[in-house]
């Protein structure tokens, strides 16, 4: 694991890797390794597996938005595409349309599939700037639903596809909740530390200088729509992965899983999260599994019927979006940053 | 018009084309390969004015949105929530009074106030924070969506135009003319919902009275010059924030309306929200941000492709819309009107 990316100061450069990883992702990594070993089958599955999936996709969305400075509204869709080619190529109960093709096959092509449609869509969304992205991703979300749920020879409408499976690689049930929480859990920890490396590589880099300043970045000789497209075109393998993930999950894909409501959930996770590090991404998750598996109980604690669920996640947003800039990272580098401002002359202290 | 012509020759002959053809069809009386090739003319011709008139209200719905976004750069998230809270009240208002009419203005103000609310305690507060402001306004899009369906249920809310709209108008149109047996020629004209005509009639009036108060008013010309160089004018002593909130009451209050319109044509249901957002969002795409005529110009086009579409191709329908929105940020990002 790339475990050694995550240091920045070059005078730890003489420890070994392993000594040179902070004491935050220990923690996390060993809590996260033991959790099945106390867990309930519902949380590794439900709760721990859905919000990995979850996570990967916001962080696809927190990749563009927070790195290239453009926040689009399609990741729900490019993970949708990959979930429904690895139906339509691979086995599901709609014989009629799946290929059965074998999953090393169907899995490479599905991610090949996604990438190349974000690729197309990246190209279409690039030409405009800022808001007008967000307005253009959730056109394209918007018609990639209605499409779905009116084509019937490639995508079987209204019903979509079940009986969708993970292959039984190794003799594995991969949908048992042990193995589908490690699997999940390894496709999360891979986007996180891809991401993060990435972001640090000459790629990451180029690309955030396009975000703060695509004149400058021009005028220095980068391609500023290639780095941007290129980004689209990344952001749909964690995408991608996330959704393979969630047709597996619930072994089914419909057009439901890629409506407006799911790709704004995905904006919603990753902003609440914070887009400034991967990080927020599986925060953002983590909060939204928890708040609409106990949301229902929660309201109907309050007197208020369970269907309230989107002005709970509706307020909780609002709130967060109105009092930070960066979302819950935001907010946790504010208390930071206060706790170290000098009582007296009110600047911070190293 | 004729500098048009002149830098664009080729473009004004296609159009000039396109629109002799569609009088032929309109006006012709249809020969029998024609029925063979693309079916009646009836249905042609409902198409065309069901197509028409959806163009009235999206534009209605979008214009709103594309002058708030024209003058304030905010992108309204929240639009589709007011337009179907305007259909709300229009119904209730339409149940409770018996008339039809009182339900416009009570939706345009209530949905204006609103809009007011949301640009003096949203918009202000975060001015020049595009995306915070696009994320909040989506935020409160689902709470209003959520407020909504918990106050009037998922029912199909419809409301019933007065009996002196009611029914089918004479067109004057032919659609089919057959000779019977006898020998006696039997022409059949085509009926349209008079409702629909008139609907349309007013947004087209609407419309052009934006236009005239926008090009021919001081107000018009300090919103104009708003949407050119915000900061200039506020340095000239204008008063740009009450500008703002004028523009953000009249451009929400509009949504209001199309919202009533919206629940004569159709219904006020959950998810026509979202429905008629999506719908301006390409309407703007496509005509153009923050141009008047550019709304106008495509609200038509997506009403008629969406009518013809679910005609002609049923299945394809919205990816019809959708071509027509990439076609044109491929070759024109800023939009047909845009600038």
């Amino acid at each position: 694991m790339a475990l050694s990316e995550t240091t920045t100061s070059p005078n730890e450069d003489t420890k070994v890797w392993i000594e040179r990883v902070p004491a935050p992702y220990w923690i996390v990594g060993v809590i996260l390794l033991i959790i099945p070993s106390f867990a309930s089958d519902f949380v590794m599955f439900q709760i721990f597996g859905w919000t990995f999936i979850l996570g990967m996709i916001a962080t696809s969305l927190m990749f563009l938005g927070g790195y290239g400075g453009m926040v689009s509204l399609a990741q729900m869709t490019f993970a949708g595409v990959a979930g429904y080619m690895v139906a339509i190529f691979g086995e599901s109960a709609i014989d009629t349309i799946s290929l059965g093709w074998p999953w090393y096959i169907a899995i490479p092509l599905a991610l090949i599939i996604a990438m190349l449609f974000a690729t197309a869509i990246g190209w279409l969304a690039v030409r405009t700037e800022g808001i007008y992205t967000i307005m253009i991703t959730l056109a394209i979300a918007a018609a990639f639903f209605y499409f779905t749920r009116q084509n019937y020879d490639i995508f079987n409408g209204f019903q979509g596809f079940n009986s969708v499976l993970p292959p039984p690689l190794f003799g594995v049930d991969w949908r048992g909740p042990e193995a589908f929480y490690y699997l999940t859990l390894f496709w999360a920890a891979a986007t996180y530390f891809a991401v993060l490396y990435l972001s640090r590589a000459p790629f990451g880099l180029a690309l955030q200088g396009v975000r703060d300043n695509p004149r400058r970045m021009a005028a220095l000789g980068y391609n500023v729509t290639a780095h941007r497209v290129a980004a689209y075109a990344f952001s749909a393998i964690p995408a991608g992965v996330g959704g393979i993930l969630l047709t597996w999950q619930s072994a089914q894909i419909s057009p439901g899983t890629v409506g407006i409501q799911p790709a704004i959930d995905i904006l919603i996770i990753a902003v609440v999260g914070g887009l400034s590090h991967p990080v927020g991404a599986f925060i953002g998750a983590f909060l939204y599994v928890v708040l609409k598996t106990f949301a229902v109980d929660f309201l109907i604690a309050i007197g208020l019927s369970g269907d309230r669920f989107q002005l709970l996640i509706g307020l909780g947003f609002l709130l967060v979006v109105a009092f930070s800039e960066d979302g819950l990272l935001g907010l946790w580098k504010k208390l930071r940053d206060s706790r170290k401002r000098d009582p007296l002359t009110g600047e911070v202290r190293e | 018009m004729r500098d048009f012509i002149e830098r664009h020759s080729i473009w004004s002959a296609i159009i000039a084309l396109v629109a002799l053809v569609l009088l032929y069809l309109i006006f012709a009386i249809w020969p029998e390969w024609l029925i063979d090739a693309i079916g009646r003319k009836k249905v042609f011709l409902n198409a065309l004015f069901n197509g028409i008139t959806l163009g009235g209200l999206y534009f209605l719905v979008a214009s709103g949105f594309t002058l708030i976004f024209g003058l304030m750069r905010n992108v309204n998230m929240a639009h589709g929530g007011l337009y179907l809270l305007g259909g709300y009240i229009g119904f209730f208002v339409a149940d409770a009074t018996g008339s039809w009419l009182l339900a416009f203005p009570v939706a345009f103000l209530v949905a204006g106030f609103l809009g007011v609310i949301l640009q003096l305690t949203v918009f202000r507060r975060m001015e020049g924070q595009d995306l915070r402001q696009t994320l909040v306004t989506i935020g409160i899009s689902i709470v209003l969506a959520d407020l909504m369906l918990w106050g009037v249920g998922g029912d199909f809310y419809n409301i019933n135009p007065p009996s002196w709209l009611s029914g089918p108008m004479e067109t004057g149109l032919v659609t089919s003319q057959r000779v019977r047996s006898s020998g006696e020629v039997v022409t059949s004209y085509l009926k349209y919902p008079m409702v629909r005509i008139v609907i349309f009639l007013a947004s087209v009036a609407i419309g052009l009275a934006m236009w005239l108060v926008l090009n021919k008013t001081r107000v018009g010309m300090l919103i104009r010059a708003g949407v050119d160089d915000r900061d200039m004018l506020s340095a000239t002593g204008a008063r740009i924030q009450l500008v703002f909130v004028g523009v953000f009451f009249f451009g929400a209050g509009l949504a209001g309306l199309a919202g009533v319109v919206g629940a004569t044509f159709q219904s006020a249901a959950p998810g026509e929200d979202t429905r008629f957002l999506l719908a301006s969002l390409v309407v703007v795409i496509v005509g153009g941000m923050g141009s008047i005529p550019g709304a106008a110009l495509g609200a038509l086009l997506i009403g008629l492709a969406e009518q013809f579409g679910s005609v002609y191709f049923p299945t394809y329908a919205v990816v019809l819309t959708f071509l027509i929105m990439v076609a044109v940020l491929a070759f024109r990002p800023q939009g047909l009107m845009g600038r």
